[in-house]
This record gives C-alpha cells, structure tokens and sequence, in this order.
C-alpha cells in the first residue's frame, strides 16, 4: 500500500499548476463567469480547446484515442489541481459519457466521424435518456423509433437535458421493440440536433437559470448508421456508460474546493465579535462533512487504482455518486448558513452597491441547482437498489 | 499509487484470520472471557510463536520491522475474532512507548520479553478526573534515594489484572494539566506498595485500578526524558487508535456480513426480510458507512508510513468515523435481527460492545472530532 508521491509525480503536479496558471486567465474567467449564454458557451469551448491543444481534454480516454495514458495517481494529481485552481470540469456529455460508447462499442466509420470532433470541442453534445414519463425507472422509455428502409423516424421527447440549447448533437435511447423485457427492446441512436422535427423547449430552474430543456421529436429522421451497435441491445451500451457518469458526478475534488471556499469565508464572517469558523457549533458541522470527504477522496483513489489496474468503475460508482452528491449539498446547506440574510439576495439586484456578499446569491443558485445531484445520474435510492443487488446480492 | 498488500503481508493476514477460525469460535471466546484470567496464555503462546509479538519492534530486538500497514492487517482480523489477548496493551502500548522512548537497557531487557511471550504488558494513563485528557495526571513521582516515589492512582488499566510489567505516568512538575511535567516509569506490577484491584468491562475484558503508596522506582526506569513523557504518550497513543480503528474495522465486517446473511434466510410476510426495500437500503448505509471506514483507515495508515505532518489530523478523523459508522452499524445489526438481537446467546451484541468500548479507548467521538477542528481550522492550512 502507498499512496505517496514519486519525484516525477511531483514534476507533474508543478507542470499542472504552471499551465492552469497560464492558460485559465483572467480574459477567459471574466467570460466565463458571464450571464450572456452565448459569451459562456464560446468561453467554455474555448477552455476546452486550450486543454485539447496541451492533450489533456481527455485523461479518462484509451491513448490510442486521445486519452493521456495517465496512471491512476496522475489523473487524481490533475483533478486535484483543476478543482483547486477554482477550474470547472469539461462539460461531460461529449468526453466524459458518449465518447467512451463510441470508442468502446461504435463502428470504424463512427468513431472516425465523431471521436476527434469531441475531442476539439467542435460540437456539443447533450443527453437525451429521461423522458416525461420516464426518471428513475428509465427503461419504461416511450420516445419510439420506427425502421423506414435506412432511417429511423423517431417520435417522442426527452426531458432534463442539460444545455440542449447549445447542443450540436444529442444521444438518445429508443425504443425499437416492445417484445421481451423493457430493457430489451431500447436501441442507441445519435441524432442531429439540427434535423427537422427537433424542438427544444426550455425550463428555468429553481435557481432562476436556464440549462435545462425539453427536446420534442416530431417524425425526426436519423440514418441507421447513427445507431451504435445492435438494434435493441442500446441499454447495455447506456450501463456501460452509467458507470462512468456516476463516477464523475462523484465530484470529490470539487466539493474539497467548495468546502475550502465556504471555510475562508466563514473566518471573515464575524458574529458578535468573533469569526463563524471559531464557533463551536460552526466547526462541527464543518468538521461532519470535512472527515466524511477525506474518506471519500480515499474511496475514489482506491476505485481510480483499481480502474488503473485493469477493473471496471461498477458498483462501487454507485457509492461515490451517493456519497458524493450527498457531500456536494452539504457543502450548499453549510453556505447558506454563512451567507446568512445574503443567501435571499437576488443577483444583480445590488447592481453598483457592493455590499461585500456576492456569494450570498451565489451560495442560494448552488444550493438551488444542487438539489439536482441527488435525483440525476438515477436517483440515489436508485443508486441504493443497485448496491443491494450488484453488491450485498439481495 | 496502489492499495495492494505486499505478499508478506498478505501471509501475515491469513495466518492471523486462520488462527482466528480455527481456535477462536464464538462459544471459545466466551469460555476464554469467563476464565479467571480472562485470556489463554496457550494462546498468547502461539501468537509469540507466530510471530505476531514481533511485528512493530526492530530487528536488532528480534523483531520483525513492520509498520503501521502489518499492524493494521493484524488488529483488524483479532477484531473480527473478539481476540481477548491484551495485543494492543502489551504490544503497541507498553511496547510501544518502550520501542519509541524506552533507554537501550529497558529495550534490550523488556522487548526480547515481549517476543517471546514472557512478559505481559500494561500502559496506566487514566485518572478517575481525566476523561479523555491525557495530560491531566495527579499521580505523582517525587525524587527518592533511589530513584523515584509514586503516590496515586491510575483507572482502567488494560490488561492491569495480568501485566508483569507496568509503564505509568506521573507528574514531576508542572500542575494537574500541564503537557510539560509528565514523566512515564517502567515498574513490575509486583512492586512493594503496588496494589492491583481486577474487574471486568462490557467488552469481557479484564482490566485493574492501580493503586501507588510510596512505590519506589529505579532512576533507570525511566521511560523518554524526565517531564517530557507527554509527547511520548501521544506518539503512541496516535498509532494505538489507528489500531483500534482497524479492529473496529473488522467488527463491522463481522457485523454487516451477519445481518445481511440473517436477512437472507430469515423469513416474514412469506419472503426473506432481506427482500424488503426498507431493510435493503438500510443494509446500503452501514455497507456505505464500512467502505468509508475503511477509505480513512488507510489514509490514516498511509500517513502514518509517510510520516506526513497531517497524520495526527487523519486518526483524529478516523476515530471520528469509527464512532460515528460503528453506531450506526451495531443499532443496524442489532435492528435487523430483531428480538434475537437483544439476545446474550448472540454474538452480535458482543460485537456491539467491543466496539462501543473502542469508541470510549483513548477519546470518543466528539472528543476528536474537537481535537481535529482544532488543527484544522485555527491554524490556516489548505484543507
């Protein structure tokens, strides 16, 4: 057992922080931390491209794909570094969820038509599982889709997709059968975002934002070679791809960021003469969540470790995705709590009088939004029917 | 980065849980903890032959060099067989503090002992008024012709019915809670003025209050430097709960494996319970809760190794979630099996009292849960 750092992961480690430095500038963040839609996503992408033209947009890859060939100990060095350095995660729908389908189970022609623009940001992809009628129990999926010579005409909708506004491309499952089991009959078909029939409506959030939609098919024509694999053998691609999803939605860098965060800002705020984080009270409650994301971020080390040594993330991804999504909202309860009256404040309803609590607005959208962590990625009773089964065999 | 066991080491795990199934059955370690002594010296015996007394002391003592991994693989298989033999008060206290502040000469004489299985140990450190304080010692060591007189009274004493040997902490300076004026001495338990008063705990353990009236103590017998005994004490006290982490760990495995094998045959309404929902996602929590454990035990151990300068702010954590996740799992194991849950006959709640012992060892929950706020939040560190 080691968990310590050699020389040239030490090396590492400083090449990292050299180039997040340099590269995640003050420009980008400015743009980045706008409200215009437009101006985001063009700063994202562009992020994105920064990170592709180092070779780093992609460490969870194979190398022959573009992946950084990164042991276990580097990608966590990495992931530490970005969420320390204040950096977002790649917008996950292309590099982390369907790029790894499409090199795992797409054709030659697919791969080649799909893989590089991923990896250059040239197109944004969003997923398209839930439906209206469809959340936990995802495999009970409507959205049809009928066999016309080589096209499917597909007609339902998907919902909770995440930026379907900006997506060039979104991945769907379909069902293609209704014989058998209903895990059976669902195929996994990538669909033009610009083809006719596709309508995307949007839903504002409880914390006031707009990144969630609906996305209606009306007829929508897909060739057949937009299908991965096997026609009603989609679900088996979409668990594959589940996995990792629940991995990174884990977050556990991240919410070590946002903990340090909320922490800096409690020893500023002062209650009666004293700062919050010399409140007896204030400490436990920090230290509750503090003790269960040490041991988090060792639960993530050992599955990474054994996804290095040749495993797959099963179900185990199950118990960081609960644990970590539970941790991510204590960390916005916690906030709250040290926003105090601020946490009400709208944003841009101080305009020009600072009152010093920015992050009280802030602290309300991620703890608003953050009640999502719970319920996508399946629901974490869901993820709790999973271990029952895949682990303790009930 | 690997979490993997070295092939010794995995040698050293299987000989340990071998031993355990083979001699240490439930009813055996009932027998065992009703016996006078509270122990098997038979077993004591095999564990020196095994090796296992050898572990953390270094080879020029005849020991084996380990470290912090090996005493982790070891105390986490005697937790799964309620091991009654005072390892922890012999080994990693008594020998500890000798293999960490003892002179050459008390090395030379007390650890070969220790190998062999000739001398049982004891480490007294708690006071009637000190709770969880360490550095709140009354027992005093005044200057003697010889040496050192002690005068006082220590409580709780492990394995202080059985010891041959004694390591004690007293105060040659300094008042009541001063870290500085605490100094420890090796004495045999067999010292004039020395009385022994045995009792036994919730856990089936035997342990003793010790009382000093005028014990005389070779100067020679001092252990670590005159009134500096505190760091000394807390050096390994830090790897002590790190071992009791790592028995902990291995009740819980007994403990969540029972009830899930319980719930799978036990059956109402028709269907094994273990089909209901409500108890499934019960059985997630603790299985959570175990893995979490674990996750922090081997921070704690791999700080520990590196020696890394947060590795006090790690065990503090661990002994945390050992309080926190051993509750939670021992209510759960006893819940789940019901009626029979509450039962003496059972060896769930045996298991629930060992761990409820450990969580009182050495601090319980809140009290390092303090102690790690401390460290972590009034000093500026990067989290």
């Amino acid at each position: 057992m080691d968990t310590s750092f050699t020389p040239e992961d030490l090396a590492f480690r400083d090449e990292v922080r050299a180039f997040l430095k340099e590269a995640y500038d003050a420009e980008l963040q400015a743009r980045l931390a706008s409200g215009e839609p437009q101006v985001y996503k063009q700063a994202v992408i562009d992020w994105q491209k920064r990170l592709h033209a180092k070779g780093w947009i992609a460490p969870n890859w194979p190398v022959e794909y573009g992946g950084t060939g990164w042991d276990a100990t580097r990608q966590f060095i990495y992931d530490s570094e970005r969420a320390a350095f204040g950096v977002r995660d790649v917008v996950p729908f292309g590099l982390k969820m369907v790029g790894p389908v499409l090199y795992t189970f797409g054709t030659q022609a697919q791969k080649e038509r799909f893989l590089p623009a991923i990896l250059a940001s040239d197109e944004w992809w969003c997923q398209g599982y839930s439906e209206p009628g469809s959340g936990s129990d995802l495999a009970s999926l409507k959205t049809r889709a009928v066999l016309d010579r080589d096209e499917y005409v597909v007609t339902g909708a998907k919902i909770w997709t995440t930026y379907a506004q900006f997506a060039d491309w979104i991945f769907c499952l379909v069902r293609t059968s209704n014989e058998g089991k209903k895990q059976e009959g669902i195929s996994f078909l990538l669909i033009d975002m610009k083809s006719p029939g596709v309508k995307v409506n949007p839903i504002v959030s409880i914390d006031n934002h707009h990144s969630l939609n609906e996305v209606e098919f009306n007829d929508v024509r897909v060739p057949v070679a937009n299908r991965i694999g096997e026609q009603d053998k989609g679900w088996t691609y979409a668990k594959a791809l589940l996995a990792h999803e629940r991995t990174s939605i884990a977050g556990v860098a991240d919410t070590k960021r946002n903990l340090g965060l909320v922490r800096d800002y409690a020893a500023r705020e002062i209650n009666g003469g004293r700062s919050l984080l010399s409140d007896p009270m204030f400490q436990a409650r920090l230290s509750d969540i503090d003790i269960e994301l040490m041991a988090l971020e060792f639960t993530e080390l050992r599955v990474l470790a054994a996804v290095a040594s040749g495993g797959a993330p099963g179900a185990e991804s199950s118990l960081l995705k609960i644990k970590g999504t539970e941790l991510q909202q204590a960390v916005q309860s916690l906030a709250m709590e040290v926003a105090a009256y601020y946490q009400g404040v709208l944003p841009n309803e101080l305009g020009a009088q600072k009152l010093g609590h920015e992050f009280g607005s802030k602290a309300r959208q991620s703890y608003m939004y953050g009640r999502a962590a719970t319920i996508y990625g399946g629901s974490n009773e869901v993820q709790k029917n999973i271990i029952a089964k895949a682990v303790l065999g009930l | 980065m690997n979490f993997e066991f070295s092939e010794e080491q995995i040698m050293l795990r299987d000989s340990v849980a071998r031993f355990i199934q083979d001699n240490y059955a439930f009813d055996v370690r009932q027998d065992i903890a009703a016996s006078e002594q509270g122990i098997s010296r038979d077993n004591w015996k095999t564990f020196a032959e095994l090796g296992w007394l050898s572990i953390p002391f270094a080879e020029e003592h005849g020991g084996f060099g380990g470290g912090a991994v090996d005493v982790m693989l070891v105390m986490e298989q005697l937790g799964k067989g309620l091991v009654l033999e005072p390892y922890l008060a012999t080994v990693l206290l008594f020998g500890g503090l000798l293999r960490k502040g003892g002179s050459a000469e008390l090395q030379g004489e007390y650890i070969p002992r220790i190998i062999e299985g000739n001398c049982l140990g004891a480490f007294a450190y708690l006071e009637r008024q000190s709770r969880y304080e360490l550095a709140d010692v009354l027992t005093t060591a005044s200057p003697s012709a010889g040496g050192y007189r002690l005068n006082g009274e220590k409580v709780v004493v492990f394995n202080g019915a059985n010891a041959d040997q004694v390591i004690v902490s007293a105060r040659t300076s300094g008042g009541q809670n001063d870290e500085d004026g605490i100094s420890l001495f090796l004495l045999p338990a067999t010292a004039p003025g020395l009385e022994k008063l045995p009792y036994r705990m919730m856990d089936g353990q035997l342990v003793a209050n010790l009382v000093f009236r005028d014990v005389e103590v070779p100067a020679a017998n001092l252990v670590g430097e005159l009134d500096q005994g505190f760091a000394l004490m807390q050096a390994v006290v830090m790897e002590a709960n790190m071992a009791l982490a790592a028995e902990a760990l291995g009740i819980m495995e007994q403990l969540n494996a029972k009830t899930l094998e319980y719930t799978k045959t036990r059956k109402q309404f028709g269907v094994a319970i273990g089909h209901f929902q409500a108890l499934q996602h019960r059985m997630v929590d603790t299985f959570m809760a175990y893995e979490q454990t674990k996750s922090l035990l081997y921070r704690a151990v791999c700080a520990l190794t590196d020696e890394k300068e947060d590795a006090a702010t790690a065990v503090h954590a661990l002994k945390v979630m050992v309080d926190r996740a051993g509750k939670l799992v021992f209510s759960e194991a006893i819940q789940l099996h019901g009626g029979m849950g509450l039962t003496d006959e059972l060896d769930i709640g045996h298991f629930a009292k060992r761990l409820m012992m450990i969580n009182t060892t050495f601090g319980n929950g809140d009290y390092h849960q303090s102690q790690f706020s401390a460290l972590r939040y009034n000093t500026g560190a990067a989290l």
